[in-house]
């Protein structure tokens, strides 16, 4: 019988049987020895489409969807337009392959281009790739391009970067000789002396992010030059929503930029899909990752697009790829090329400064609650780290049984900071919803 | 067509934003502003609908044509599974990292738990991570398992053996985790040679890499004499799962002696390839392998039935992505998996293995086939008899976009010269698998009658054959601006 999505006719299969010359499907596997053949299967039996959604609708529930979100990390709870669902959504994007075959892949050719161009736009850098899989395997990958250029083995890697993205880069260098130098967070900002003491000529980079875990904002513009000076690189690893305002990479000196593209267009979806990016100075195209497409023209002169620079890859170099990456996040790059062109030039700073309006408006809320102060070291974007009265693991615990997610609480990744919390506001949150986090915030100090 | 940049007006806005309910906040200090607006587009939301729709009007799709391309499995993504999806959509990541956050985040854990034990009683293997975020990530992730392995016995290890049928991700994949590669060469019969293999094996091995069935589409029947081999030297032996669409029900990895596999959930389970990824690549492995598995990972506890997180061990290599993985496409291969059932995987890879034979007999008249033998999913032919009149495996490729079809893989395997790598998939009917060996036909046909003619193939195309030497010399990957 045809079921599901295997289409032939009992009578169809009996024909290209006799095509093939066997008596029964079980004789094309024959190839497989026998004693080799799987004993044990135990899925359970199937069902339709509707009962399947239903158990999809049960399995959802049993999340809670309807928190009031002030929590970031790396992701964030962003308005997406409804353009990007119906534009992206069309199957034509999401059903296609990687366009290998330039001619009848034009559409995403052309997407991955205009995407490119504003990662480029955005980061003030040259040149931009197709994407990489998430904000901490690009810095991974941004470190990595940057030990190849300089030909170097040693990074310095500002402790305020993201403990997530840090240990993703720690796991993808530890079976290769690479030193790295991690610089504890001083009050929440870069420790500018002991880099200064430990930057040296065998120096590949210097690795920070802005706005850091604490939410603080540097200019890293001095940081910039020093490591020049030395020979080095800055990577500098963004959220791309701040950048609608935030002085770019490029403007700071950085020479290779990277993020997580999650901020833009794709939902939260339990962390997944996303996507990386990664730009850099023209001068370093060679050395970078995974698919890039180029412009180009066709036999008759028209304007066209192809993958590029194809020889870095692995499909070509095997083990002399400048990366494994094959298959990217290149659906949810065009999602962020549809909200960037949705959302517009002036929407992007326009979002950025209504994220900071809210945050600073928390910020103020927050600081009248008894025993809560906020580290005021440097600016923040739309997110912030107060300092409250009590270790903030149980208070953000009690917190989410009244449905709200109020933070994430620092004490896990740094040490001596378990009365820390960092609060993230985006343009989602109302006036409501963070007068209630303070008014229950209190509360739960009280108790 | 115009570029988005191209069709900006200054002024033109598109999407609105909500009006802030809060006091305006007083201004970043200047050094910490950008000079200037970045230049996105400018233009109204139908400017962009138009703009958008028509790219993908310029695109082929699986549910536009079909796209018999061999090694990736670019079977139908059925439509529910996107329902599904999105509705895990507002469910934030930092959720189940809280304290306390697990418990409000159990059917997305208990989901993806239930997804390792279903992808390791397909695979046979003992326990499975949903972290890697694609295939080649998966690979690395492997390795990256085995390297720990190693280090934790104190066994010296330099070397990762692949046969010169490899994907080119799983060379490279073992030079990122730091080990140099041994090649083996095909032999005559379609698989790795045997005798050269053994010749290799050293006890600086630290892992074989294996597809099965091979890149040819070829089923190892040495494969578990490789496998005893390597584990003689203790070396691991890692399976590429690019190629399970063909095995599902019928032969497991972990039973054959594989301790380390990555999925494909973009080929065998049914979730689209979004033109490039998302993928999703889980791993499994054997329970030695077990304690080295990145963090966050999801345990059960057996008295309560509730699931955890243990968030760091002493083994672990570490973490390999941001959070649990592409979530959102493990919904898709969950669901499908749930719909499908035990039964409905194993006429796939049936059906897989049927249509591909079929394919073959039907074109081995025209095309050379290089390995004549019973295949699995996919069939490689070479384009030897039409290189005769000059035509080569390109020009057969681009013959068939203007028929309306995707090519083939071509050019791989690299060991078949002038390879045409053909998969159908089990969802195509037989009504279109008749249509395009006809077509394909067609193409042997055309080769020897009228060579010259493909030339300027592909015409119906909104582009004719593209310049790339252009491309690569001039770099131009942003538009300026």
């Amino acid at each position: 019988m045809s079921s599901h999505y295997c289409p032939h006719t009992p009578e169809e299969m009996r024909e290209m049987l006799a095509v093939i010359g066997v008596q029964s499907v079980e004789e094309l596997f024959a190839p497989i020895p026998a004693e080799l053949r799987a004993k044990t299967f135990n899925l359970p039996p199937g069902m339709s489409e509707f009962e399947t959604f239903a158990a999809m609708q049960g399995i959802a529930a049993d999340n809670q969807r309807d928190l009031s979100l002030f929590i970031g990390g790396g992701f964030y709870d962003h308005l997406i337009p409804a353009v990007v669902d119906h534009l992206a959504g069309r199957a034509e994007f999401y059903t296609a392959y990687t366009p290998y075959q330039p001619e009848c892949s034009q559409g995403t050719l052309q997407a991955l281009f205009e995407y490119q161009s504003a990662i480029c736009r955005l980061t003030g850098l040259d040149v931009s790739n197709a994407s990489l899989y998430d904000g901490a395997t690009a810095l991974a990958e941004g470190a990595m391009m940057a030990l190849r250029v300089t030909n170097r083995h040693r990074l310095l890697v500002d402790g305020c970067i993201n403990p997530f993205a840090r240990k993703v880069l720690r796991t993808y260098l530890a079976n290769l000789d690479v030193e790295i130098v991690e610089l504890a967070p001083l009050d929440g900002l870069l420790n500018r002396e002991e880099l200064a003491a430990e930057l040296d000529d065998r120096t590949a980079a210097v690795l920070v992010q802005y706005p850091n875990m604490f939410g603080c904002v540097e200019d890293f513009s001095a940081v910039a030059q020093e490591i020049h000076a030395a020979g080095g690189l800055l990577v500098t690893a963004a959220y791309p929503v701040a950048l609608g305002i935030l002085k770019s990479p490029a403007e700071m000196g950085a020479d290779i930029a990277v993020g997580d593209g999650q901020s833009l267009g794709n939902p939260l979806s339990f962390g997944g899909p996303s996507f990386g990016f990664i730009a850099a100075r023209k001068a370093f195209i060679r050395n970078m990752p995974g698919r890039i497409v180029g412009e180009t023209v066709d036999k008759n002169g028209k304007r066209g697009f192809v993958l590029t620079l194809q020889a870095r890859e692995q499909h070509i170099k095997r083990h002399k790829a400048t990366s494994n990456i094959c298959s990217n996040q290149s659906l949810c790059a065009l999602r962020g090329l549809i909200f960037l062109t949705a959302i517009g030039k002036t929407g992007l700073a326009d979002l950025a400064r209504l994220n900071r309006d809210k945050a600073e408006y928390a910020k103020s809320v927050l600081a009248t609650v008894p025993g809560v102060t906020v580290l005021q070291t440097a600016p923040t974007f739309n997110e912030f780290t107060v300092s409250l009265p009590k270790p903030a693991a149980p208070v953000v615990a009690a917190l989410l049984e009244k449905g709200i997610a109020a933070g994430v609480p620092l004490g896990q990744y740094y040490e001596g900071a378990e009365s820390l919390l960092v609060v993230t506001v985006t343009e989602k949150r109302s006036k409501v919803e963070i007068d209630l986090l303070a008014r229950m915030l209190e509360e739960a100090l009280c108790n | 067509m115009q570029l988005i940049y191209e069709q900006s007006v200054p002024g033109r806005r598109g999407v609105m934003l909500p009006t802030s309910d809060v006091p305006l906040a007083p201004h970043l200090p200047v050094h910490l502003l950008r000079s200037e607006v970045a230049a996105l587009p400018e233009v109204s939301e139908l400017d962009m609908v138009r703009h958008f729709t028509n790219l993908s009007r310029r695109n082929f799709s699986v549910d536009t044509n079909f796209y018999p391309l061999g090694s990736c499995t670019m079977k139908y993504n059925a439509k529910v599974l996107e329902n599904a999806a999105n509705l895990f959509a507002s469910l934030h990541p930092m959720t189940a990292l809280l304290p306390g956050g697990s418990a409000v985040c159990q059917g997305a854990l208990g989901m993806l738990y239930d997804l390792g034990q279903w992808l390791a009683d397909v695979t046979g293997m003992d326990e499975v991570t949903t972290q890697p975020l694609a295939g080649a990530h998966g690979e690395m992730t492997g390795i990256m398992l085995i390297a720990a392995y190693h280090k934790a016995k104190g066994n010296r290890k330099k070397y990762v053996v692949v046969p010169d049928s490899s994907h080119g991700t799983n060379p490279a994949s073992a030079a990122m985790v730091g080990y140099e590669i041994i090649t083996i060469p095909t032999a005559p019969y379609g698989d790795m040679d045997l005798e050269l293999y053994k010749q290799a094996m050293n006890n600086e091995v630290a892992a074989v890499m294996m597809t099965c069935p091979n890149t040819l589409g070829l089923f190892n029947p040495h494969i578990k004499e490789i496998a005893d081999i390597a584990h003689s030297f203790d070396a691991l032996m890692y399976y590429d799962g690019a190629n399970l669409n063909a095995i599902m029900g019928k032969v497991r990895p972990g039973d054959v002696g594989f301790d380390v596999i990555h999925l494909n959930l973009h080929k065998t389970f049914g979730t689209p390839h979004g033109g490039g990824g998302p993928g999703a690549g889980p791993v499994g492995v054997k329970k030695g392998l077990a304690p080295f598995l990145p963090m966050p990972r999801i345990v059960l506890d057996e008295q309560s039935g509730d699931l955890l997180l243990e968030l760091d061990n002493p083994a672990t290599i570490g973490r390999t992505a941001s959070f649990f993985g592409n979530f959102g496409v493990m919904v898709k291969a969950y669901a499908y998996m749930l719909m499908l059932g035990r039964a409905g995987l194993v006429q796939v890879s049936e059906q897989a293995v049927l249509n591909a034979n079929y394919i073959k007999e039907r074109l081995k008249p025209w095309y050379e086939l290089p390995f004549d033998l019973t295949c699995m999913h996919e069939c490689v032919f070479s384009a030897s008899k039409q290189l005769a009149h000059g035509v080569h495996a390109i020009d057969i490729a681009k013959f068939l976009i203007d028929k309306g079809y995707h090519p083939p893989t071509v050019y791989f395997p690299l060991i078949v010269k002038e390879a045409i790598m053909i998969e159908p998939t089990e969802t195509e009917s037989k009504a279109t698998l008749d249509a395009f060996i006809e077509v394909m036909i067609e193409a042997a046909s055309l080769a020897e009658s009228d060579p010259a003619a493909f030339a300027d193939m592909p015409r119906t195309m909104p582009v004719t054959r593209l310049d790339e030497t252009k491309a690569a010399r001039e770099q131009q990957v942003c538009c300026s601006g």
